[in-house]
């Protein structure tokens, strides 16, 4: 059998390639961005074409305070992954929990608005096409919510348990980043949903 | 120099049982054997969606035939179409993508071998639960329950006014869970290209497969999210009582042609594109000359990944979406023949002046040449609105876009079908039955494609059942059906060619066709860990360094 040598390396080579994780994530951010562009253009479309009520401007209020949980939220896991890179775990734990404790706060803002639109306004997600669009993309981003909670308790409890350390601060940083993410989507479904849509 | 491989602890080879073969293939994480399953897996739905397609085209072979019954036909086409796209073409590509690209870019393994593995199974499940639906929703023959809405299953017939029972459904969630596998698989490939790249190999010196899968990879994330989009839409209508595509309600039908559209066209490009990759592979091989314009290759393929997000609109010119978005459509639409057809002058360039191998690869990519480029002149006459209005569903839309798949992107396939097989199975194909397999194919698909045009231009919509006689359709009709019958012959001498070589074939040499990319400097088939050390390369043609280190490549590179 003929065979082909292949070349060992020789050369020293200034070889320096992108972090796989942060690849990956910036692609599945950049699928979940196709998928929240088209319920959000859906919604967009749908906006003022119900044939029934309850309307949005009746029955939406802006939940602001919710919202600046979930937008501080990226701030505290900023500083909980900058901790972790100097090496500050027990502070890293500190600024993991209150984010992981905003987030929960915002997923309880959701859950109590979505209770009084059920049973105090009637809107449901057959009731009209707001409700449908409505609890559909909301609906969506809360989804992303509970995932990223879940992946972020997954740390946690990592960090009770003392498994993480200094060395896993660019995984951390995969998983910030996707969180940021959740935040960013935030922004947008509450301009449309509760600024443009009302 | 260095050795070629490294001992590999045997575990005791050829002592394993069947129970313990079946365990390693199913918890397999290797890209190879992933690749090898997923190409397995696409040849079976292959000889499926092949009969489906028979059948048609028997019900279709002369007026008023009843072989098969209405309801069938129906869920024929349908089955025939999504199996073809989502559970043939796209599993083969990323079979041969997964197998190819760690090798070539002398990697031992994609970026995420679980996930690679995660996303097989997803799409494999995918399949199955389609055609779970013949025996899971209500029964076999004439009662089955498979999926009939059609491959793109327009709004309102997928609700539940129309769609009784769950058929729609499995059709749904069949195209939802491999549609979750299709996204992990191009995450996997866009992070193993940019990321796992051996030392040297710079984006400008990746072999072209590399850089259009990547493209591909792209398009996938970008295409296959608005249609899981809209699958999710769909089940909330069918499910929760949701009003998305209830016109009832104020939904509204045509955004669902929207949404399906943005995912269905650059579609065409993630099929299309790795099959460009194929070729450009191939080409300069058998031509014994490096690929002409590399860069403008390269310029090309993101060219066509961007404009193709633009032109889904194409497919519903006769919706009557108003001038200005007619007019949108139409210019991206010949936009975007621009850069194709810079591909095929590159390809022609490439072959001009070389010296030309007539193997078996490179006789389906010449036959690829001028199919494509024919698929692409009805392509532009289709892009032209007025044209459309007149031809749009009808057989001639049919006849245009199998000129594309069977045409260009099958054609392409077989041919990578053979050139990589010595490289995957370690044994050379009979260069006689390949050449048996593409005559009888050109033959076949000359018959059914370039007659199946004509009817469309004498007003044969497509997805009739039956139609009447006297209308001048009746020969055509049956010279495409003959045609089907020559093509299912080469299908059949390709995989009898395939099972025959594999446990008969003479050893292929590691390099059997003195090619210059880093996979055909590993063993064939490659051991598990692919390269004993990973290599350094210089130059787009490392293999060409290494065999004329006289005048090697990275000198003028």
């Amino acid at each position: 059998m003929s065979t082909t040598t292949i070349p060992p390396v020789t050369a020293e080579l200034e070889w320096n390639l992108p972090s796989r994780g942060q690849v990956a994530m910036y692609s599945l951010i950049t699928a979940e961005a196709a998928i929240f562009t088209i319920f959000v253009v859906a919604y967009l479309f749908y906006m003022g074409k119900s044939l029934s009520g309850p309307m949005p401007s009746e029955v939406l209020t802006p939940p602001i305070l919710y919202a600046v949980c979930l937008l501080s939220s990226s701030l505290t896991i900023h500083f909980a992954g900058k901790n972790l890179r100097d090496g500050n775990v027990r502070r890293f734990g500190a600024w993991w929990l209150l984010t992981i404790a905003l987030g929960a706060i915002f997923l309880y803002g959701t859950a109590s608005e979505w209770h009084r639109l059920i049973y105090k306004d009637g809107l449901t997600i057959t009731t009209n096409l707001f409700g449908t669009t409505y609890y559909s993309l909301v609906g969506l981003h809360g989804f992303h919510v509970v995932m990223g909670l879940l992946g972020l308790t997954t740390v946690m409890v990592f960090t009770i348990f003392g498994m993480v350390q200094r060395e896993h601060a660019e995984r951390i940083d995969v998983l910030s980043l996707y969180w940021h993410f959740v935040d960013a989507v935030w922004v947008v479904v509450f301009t449309v949903v509760y600024v443009i849509g009302r | 120099m260095s050795t070629e491989s490294i001992a590999w602890p045997s575990t005791a080879a050829g002592s394993r049982s069947f129970v313990e073969t079946l365990h390693e293939w199913v918890t397999t994480v290797d890209h190879k054997r992933l690749g090898i399953l997923y190409i397995i897996y696409a040849l079976v739905f292959l000889v499926i969606g092949g009969i489906e397609a028979t059948v048609i085209r028997i019900q279709l072979i002369r007026p008023h035939n009843d072989f098969v019954s209405p309801q069938v036909f129906n869920r024929l086409f349908t089955m025939h179409g999504t199996t073809m796209i989502f559970f043939v073409v796209m599993p083969v590509l990323f079979g041969f993508a997964n197998y190819l690209i760690p090798l070539m870019i002398g990697a031992r393994d994609m970026a995420f071998p679980r996930l690679n593995a995660f996303s097989f199974w997803m799409t494999a499940f995918g399949g199955l639960f389609l055609y779970f639906s013949v025996v899971g929703a209500n029964g076999l023959y004439g009662a089955g329950n498979a999926p009939d809405v059609g491959w793109f299953a327009y709004a309102p017939l997928t609700s539940q006014t129309f769609s009784l029972g769950h058929s729609t459904d499995f059709w749904t969630l069949a195209l939802l869970v491999s549609g979750f596998g299709s996204i992990g698989t191009a995450i996997n490939i866009v992070a193993t290209v940019l990321c796992m790249r051996c030392p040297g190999m710079t984006l400008a010196k990746m072999p072209l497969f590399a850089w259009l899968n990547l493209v591909m990879a792209g398009l996938v994330i970008l295409a296959v999210s608005p249609l899981t989009a809209a699958q999710i839409m769909l089940l909330v209508d069918r499910y929760l009582g949701g009003h998305f595509f209830d016109t009832q309600a104020g939904g509204s039908a045509v955004i669902w042609m929207h949404f399906f559209w943005i995912f269905g066209h650059p579609e065409v490009y993630v099929l299309v594109l790795p099959a460009f990759a194929f070729a450009s592979e191939i080409i300069p091989v058998f031509s014994r000359k490096p690929i002409f314009g590399y860069p403008v290759m390269v310029g090309a393929t993101v060219a066509i990944g961007f404009i193709s997000m633009s032109v889904w609109a194409h497919h519903m010119f006769t919706v009557g979406m108003g001038a200005a978005a007619n007019t949108f459509f139409v210019i991206s639409t010949m936009a975007i023949a621009v850069p194709t057809g810079i591909k095929i002058f590159n390809w022609l360039a490439t072959m001009w002046g070389g010296k030309i191998e007539f193997k078996t690869p490179m006789l389906f990519c010449i036959a690829f040449l001028f199919q494509f480029l024919i698929a692409g002149l009805t392509g532009v006459m289709l892009g032209a609105a007025p044209f459309d209005w007149q031809l749009g569903n009808s057989y001639f839309v049919v006849a245009h876009f199998h000129y594309v798949i069977v045409g260009g992107i099958m054609f392409t396939l077989f041919g990578a079908f053979y050139y990589w097989f010595p490289k995957m199975s370690g044994k050379m194909y009979s260069e006689t039955l390949g050449k048996l397999h593409f005559w009888l194919f050109v033959i076949g698909f000359h018959l059914t494609f370039d007659f199946m045009h004509i009817p469309g231009i004498l007003g044969m919509p497509r997805r009739i059942y039956t139609y009447e006689p006297g209308r001048g359709w009746d020969t055509w009709n049956l010279i495409v059906t003959i045609g089907v019958f020559f093509q299912a012959a080469g299908i059949l001498v390709f995989l009898g060619n395939l099972i025959w070589s594999y446990f008969r074939g003479e050893l292929a040499d590691n390099d059997p066709w003195d090619a210059w990319t880093l996979e055909w400097s590993a063993h064939s088939p490659p051991p598990a860990y692919n390269f004993a050390l990973i290599p350094t390369v210089k130059s787009r043609r490392p293999l060409w360094d290494l065999k004329h280190p006289d005048d090697p490549d990275w000198k003028y590179e």
